[in-house]
């Protein structure tokens, strides 16, 4: 089945062919792990405003592809297209101080556990000013009022910016991660299982600030996740994958309401009904 | 003289020494290891800036040794000891007199001149220490310039205190490119830091580094617009010898509250009111 095809049927796909370019083009991305492949051969374009969902079983290698595209892991084969401000760049060759930078500024990754994300020890003002000092931000006061800004619309009270992450509860600390890594604005966001671990009433509103944040801010975000649900909610396309390769990718909701692939019925099959 | 070879060191050591201070003068700020040797002395008490006098160290030498700015106490004796055991060079509490000097945590008040070295001991070489704690990852950070973490910790500082509350050990940045710790002198020294003309070593032992400021260098005290750097001290004058401009410590004299400050730089001090320069309790106490 060809994912190009539904994509151009789509409702969204008039604002889509605006761009000229896709934001993130992968091409033949590989990672091996000695003999075991990590993930093999993946393919996709991302364009701006886009959600793509990552969705397999774990050992699938979402996760490794994940840390490729993002950087933190460097793949065998492949490349991948960013398209930089000055123009479209291949983040897999390109130094690591601009790798760094990107992650920095263009670039957000949202881990699963709060704790991988965020500074334990410095408070949520600190955490959120981070990325702001980084890319040279020196006036204090600018720096708290945008900490209180965001703070404020992932929903935390603003009394609560001098206290530390450890003071916060687990749905908390995965907003303050969300707030520390959107604040500089960046285009692209990674987002690893962002609500795992959290109970299902935080969960649901935790995808709905999301899903508020995402549209507002025109952001592309690639989410890989376990959970149905959240692609069903986020993602506007999908992509199965199952021993480290894609086996199917199209539209989430033509994906989730017709699978074609083996793999792909019986992981909509197994999601249970309440 | 001893059984010692001159200056404690054996000559291939005090080589690997010079090399390291050589390479941190030519990349100033920047952290050189280099490999530390036991010292006679514990870690903490200066083993760093006793290994960088040592291999910096002449006969024709003058030595002189302080310990929070005072020539008298217990770390700033011994180590004036072991070099007049060791090297049997020639010793003086005279900042102007001294050609090497190596300090613990102070810069002295007398203005350094050309051809002097000031040797300082460092307890923790790396200013990014308390906030990322990966050595792999700090120096990652220094390769790329990422130091926006410096000024999380001064944000913490604002956030918590109302004002920069770091009053030692106050990072800089050196020459527009390598945030250093200046080991842990009060911030009232930082701007001696910059375009000094003599020499400055740096040298932490345990840590196994060894880092440099050659003479003139531009430091600059990190701060925030808003917040700017302020070299503070005790709003006081010297109780002895009636000094403003100096750095003070405070000293508690009974258990009435009475309490002085005086200079922490005695051989400051000492040359103030032998000029007939007398503080608010000099008549007394001196």
């Amino acid at each position: 089945m060809n994912a190009r095809i539904f994509y151009e049927n789509s409702e969204t796909s008039q604002e889509f062919r605006c761009a000229e370019r896709p934001l993130l083009a992968v091409r033949g991305l590989t990672k091996r792990y000695g003999e075991r492949i990590g993930c093999a051969e993946v393919s996709f374009n991302l364009w701006p405003g886009e959600v793509l969902g990552i969705v397999g079983e774990s050992g699938s290698g979402k996760s490794t592809l994940l840390s490729c595209l993002a950087g933190h892991l460097a793949p065998d084969e492949g490349e991948v297209v960013f398209a930089t401000a000055e123009g479209p760049r291949d983040t897999v060759t390109m130094s690591e101080a601009e790798r760094r930078r990107l992650a920095r500024t263009d670039w957000a990754f949202v881990h699963q556990n709060p704790r991988d994300g965020l500074r334990m020890g410095v408070s949520a003002g600190g955490n959120v000013g981070e990325r702001l000092m980084a890319v040279g931000a020196r006036n204090y006061g600018a720096i708290r009022g945008r900490a209180l800004d965001w703070l404020e619309r992932v929903e935390i009270a603003a009394d609560r910016i001098d206290d530390r992450p450890r003071a916060f509860s687990g749905g908390m600390q995965q907003r303050l991660q969300i707030a520390r890594n959107l604040v500089t604005g960046p285009r692209l966001v990674f987002m690893d299982e962002p609500t795992g671990g959290l109970d299902v009433s935080v969960q649901a509103r935790l995808l709905d600030l999301l899903r508020g944040l995402v549209r507002e801010m025109g952001l592309s975000v690639i989410i890989v996740t376990h959970d149905l649900a959240v692609v069903r909610l986020l993602a506007d396309r999908l992509m199965v994958m199952k021993g480290g390769r894609v086996v199917e990718q199209g539209l989430t909701d033509q994906v989730l309401d017709d699978p074609r692939h083996a793999y792909t019925q019986l992981l909509v099959s197994s999601v249970l009904q309440v | 003289m001893s059984d010692y070879n001159f200056a404690y060191l054996d000559e291939q050591t005090k080589r690997m020494i010079r090399r390291a201070i050589l390479k941190g003068v030519a990349i100033p700020g920047y952290q050189v290891p280099f490999a530390s040797r036991e010292m006679p002395m514990p870690y903490g008490w200066g083993t760093g800036g006793v290994q960088v006098t040592a291999a910096c160290l002449t006969p024709d030498d003058v030595l002189k040794v302080i310990d929070q700015g005072a020539d008298d106490t217990t770390n700033a004796v011994s180590i004036r000891r072991f070099f007049q055991k060791t090297a049997g060079v020639e010793v003086t509490e005279a900042t102007a007199e001294a050609t090497i000097i190596q300090t613990r945590h102070r810069i002295p008040e007398t203005p350094l001149t050309e051809g002097q070295i000031l040797v300082y001991q460092v307890p923790i070489p790396e200013p990014l220490r308390f906030l990322e704690p990966r050595e792999t990852e700090t120096r990652r950070m220094h390769e790329l310039e990422e130091y926006g973490l410096m000024h999380v910790k001064l944000y913490e500082d604002i956030a918590r205190h109302g004002t920069i509350a770091t009053s030692y050990d106050y990072p800089v940045r050196v020459e527009g490119r390598y945030v250093m710790d200046p080991s842990p002198i009060p911030k009232f020294d930082n701007p001696k830091l910059s375009g000094n003309p003599a020499l400055q070593l740096f040298g932490a032992g345990r840590e196994q580094r060894i880092y440099a400021l050659p003479p003139y260098t531009q430091v600059v005290s990190l701060d925030f617009e808003d917040h700017p750097f302020v070299a503070s001290k005790a709003e006081h004058d010297c109780d002895l010898c009636g000094a403003s401009d100096s750095y003070l410590d405070e000293v508690i004299t009974d258990d009435q509250g009475n309490r002085m400050f005086v200079c922490s730089d005695t051989d400051y001090c000492r040359t103030r009111r032998a000029a007939g320069l007398v503080g608010r309790l000099g008549g007394e106490a001196a």
